[in-house]
């Protein structure tokens, strides 16, 4: 099976992210979305890997990992914040910063 | 399209366990990177074992020490042109260069930050989680930008009862984690760890935001906007990375850049298609162009520098700044250059569309922060106007500006920090009129500054603004240069709307005052408006220092 088609696959997962962040209300699903695209090049990476024959897109793919991880650490504890003084985690309500 | 793969990963899966070699890393050019990374991992260390009392002095002391030790590695490196690590990190004399500004304007920021005396336990809060108890946290959006500009007007004295305040410490360990992810964002050789580095100066950046003491909803709401939005360019970024290794195999700069120019390299795999070329770049450049904070990608930045705690806009203002277009040029001038006819009438288009962004937005604002954050949105365009003519005098005048910009808004972000009322800072534009009524020094000292945003003769503004200009003159960018001049010219109005308020406005019962800062406070103020001066007065040798700087090693 070529591997062409795991590069389209990583393509529509990427763009479904990105909608996703658009369209999305609560920031735990953006948030999500946003990782869906991580692992969506993470994909990539590794298949540009496997067509090109050498590793750093495989060693590539663990550092996004732990990055991604890393930022699920941050971006919960500011939801976390957000929600304690709103009791809301919508993205819509954050609405006082404007013009 | 894909057929001829197969020798390849043969090869790969029949390499031999072992043959790996761990690279050599120069710790001499890495020193000031590791410094200031060390000093962050200290900070954790006294954060968890030394006495409350003492902490706050001990973190003080160790960032101003890491950054002022951190800065003479950069000097002692001086002519150093070099990569090692692999070839993951560059050290060359403009990665220095940016290096020097970094630190020099990160420590003005820790100055800053370190301020005590206009708000009791200073300006970030210890529990940022919880709901604000000092004031009434229901602006809810209520009155507007209005409201929120000087929300909770009347609740702020309930915290002054008591005697001993407690003080955030960890926002010491945290600016100097985003400082050495800065400075080693501007001397990053290779995409992933540019990437690494992003992080690492952003993850920081995002927690700051929200840690403000008052106006929490703001801060907090801030914090999650930066996030939200700097995650999801930060994607963008590395789908960039992924499809340019797809297309180079690498994604070390020389190696896309060898690609470019003679095709991929057979031992690496890779695809010479236009098509991964242009997408890659164009996500890449997305995803840098967002930390600059240039337009279309500029939204995040007004909503964020006035949500943000006061030192922590001007750290992001003057650092981040410097940071992001250190990255843009290396990757502009290292790795794209020849690939130029197909980026540059981008890259122009998005500089006009920068510099009329903010300039026109500038006109319409209330508020003394989000003013500052559309100057700064302006003022990325000026910066990119010199990067894209990939010119040496473009470079040079690149790095001079970012130096001469992060000294003023610096120095204006201080003054900003004085003007305060019973609510904290008062923001809100209305609330300085009549100012130099009852405060002559600081109305002088914030007009000097408006006026070197405005770029008047004897200010750094204008020979900052001079040299861009000339660089994209000489380029031939005349279009640049013309729409540039006239968003100067724009932006002047703003800048000289608020000094005539300060001077020719009688002041309104309710004006804000200022208040006395302390010593810190006072220096970065005090340093912010020499360094101006002097830049616009005898700009001789750091333009020189900046011209002869000017080079990437490839």
């Amino acid at each position: 099976m070529s591997p062409t088609y795991y590069l389209i696959l990583a393509a529509a997962l990427f763009t479904i992210g990105a909608v996703g962040v658009l369209v999305r209300r609560n920031a735990i699903v953006v948030f999500m979305c946003v990782e869906l695209m991580l692992n969506a090049l993470n994909l990539t990476l590794v298949t540009f890997s496997r067509i090109n024959g050498t590793l750093d897109g495989q060693v590539m793919a663990f550092f996004v990992m732990v990055v991604a991880a890393a930022e699920v650490v941050i971006g919960l504890a500011i939801i976390m914040a957000i929600f304690r003084s709103r009791s809301s985690t919508s993205v819509d309500d954050a609405n006082i910063l404007k013009y | 399209m894909i057929e001829s793969l197969g020798a390849h990963v043969a090869a790969l899966y029949s390499a031999k366990p072992g043959s790996v070699h761990a690279p050599s890393i120069d710790y001499a050019a890495l020193s000031p990177i590791l410094i200031v990374l060390g000093a962050a991992c200290l900070g954790i260390v006294v954060e968890a074992f030394s006495p409350r009392r003492a902490r706050r002095a001990i973190q003080f002391v160790l960032a101003v020490a890491a950054l002022l030790t951190a800065g003479a590695a950069v000097v002692w490196q001086a002519g150093a042109n070099l990569t090692t690590a692999s070839g993951a990190v560059a050290i060359d004399s403009a990665g220095l260069f940016f290096q020097g500004s970094i630190i020099v304007l990160g420590l003005l920021a820790v100055l800053l930050i370190a301020e005590q005396k206009l708000e009791r336990g200073g300006a970030f809060a210890v529990q940022p989680a919880g709901p604000d108890r000092s004031v009434s946290s229901g602006t809810g959006g209520v009155g507007g930008t209005q409201g929120a500009g000087v929300a909770g007007g009347a609740g702020g004295m309930a915290s002054s009862e008591s005697v001993r305040v407690p003080t955030n410490t960890e926002v010491f360990p945290l600016t100097m984690f985003a400082l050495a992810g800065m400075l080693l964002f501007v001397t990053a050789n290779d995409l992933l760890v540019m990437f690494v580095a992003l992080e690492v100066l952003s993850l920081p950046l995002y927690l700051l935001c929200g840690l403000a003491r008052r106006r929490r909803l703001l801060s907090q709401e801030a914090a999650m906007k930066y996030f939200l939005l700097g995650a999801f360019a930060s994607a963008f970024f590395l789908y960039g990375v992924a499809l340019l290794y797809g297309y180079a195999g690498t994604v070390s700069l020389g190696g896309i850049a060898g690609a470019i120019a003679h095709g991929p390299s057979p031992t690496l795999g890779g695809h010479a298609s236009q098509t991964l070329l242009l997408l890659g770049l164009s996500l890449l450049i997305v995803g840098l162009l967002f930390k600059a904070g240039a337009a279309p990608f500029h939204s995040w930045t007004p909503d964020v520098y006035q949500g943000a705690p006061t030192p922590i806009t001007a750290l992001m203002a003057a650092c981040t700044k410097v940071a992001a277009f250190g990255a843009i040029a290396r990757v502009l001038y290292i790795c794209f250059d020849k690939a130029a006819q197909d980026w540059r009438p981008i890259l122009i288009t998005v500089a006009i569309v920068t510099m009329v962004t903010g300039a026109v937005l500038a006109i319409t604002q209330t508020d003394i922060k989000r003013l500052l954050a559309y100057s700064s949105i302006a003022n990325a365009g000026f910066i990119l106007t010199g990067t894209v003519t990939l010119s040496a005098a473009g470079l040079s005048a690149t790095m001079f500006y970012l130096v001469a910009y992060g000294f003023m808004t610096l120095g204006a972000l201080g003054v900003v920090m004085t003007v305060r009322d019973a609510g904290g800072e008062a923001n809100h534009i209305s609330r300085w009129a009549g100012l130099a009524r009852r405060s002559p020094a600081v109305a002088g000292v914030m007009t000097f500054f408006l006026l070197a945003f405005a770029g008047i003769p004897l200010t750094s503004g204008f020979t900052s603004k001079f040299a861009v200009f000339s660089a994209a003159f000489g380029a031939g960018r005349l279009e640049l240069v013309i729409v540039g001049v006239i968003a100067s010219m724009v932006l002047v109005f703003p800048y000289l709307r608020l000094v005539v308020l300060m001077y020719a406005a009688e002041p309104a019962a309710d004006s804000a005052t200022v208040q006395l800062p302390g010593g810190p406070t006072r220096l970065a103020i005090a340093v912010g408006a020499l360094a101006t001066l002097a830049l616009g007065v005898a700009p001789g040798p750091l333009l020189q220092l900046a011209s002869n700087a000017a080079h990437f090693v490839a």
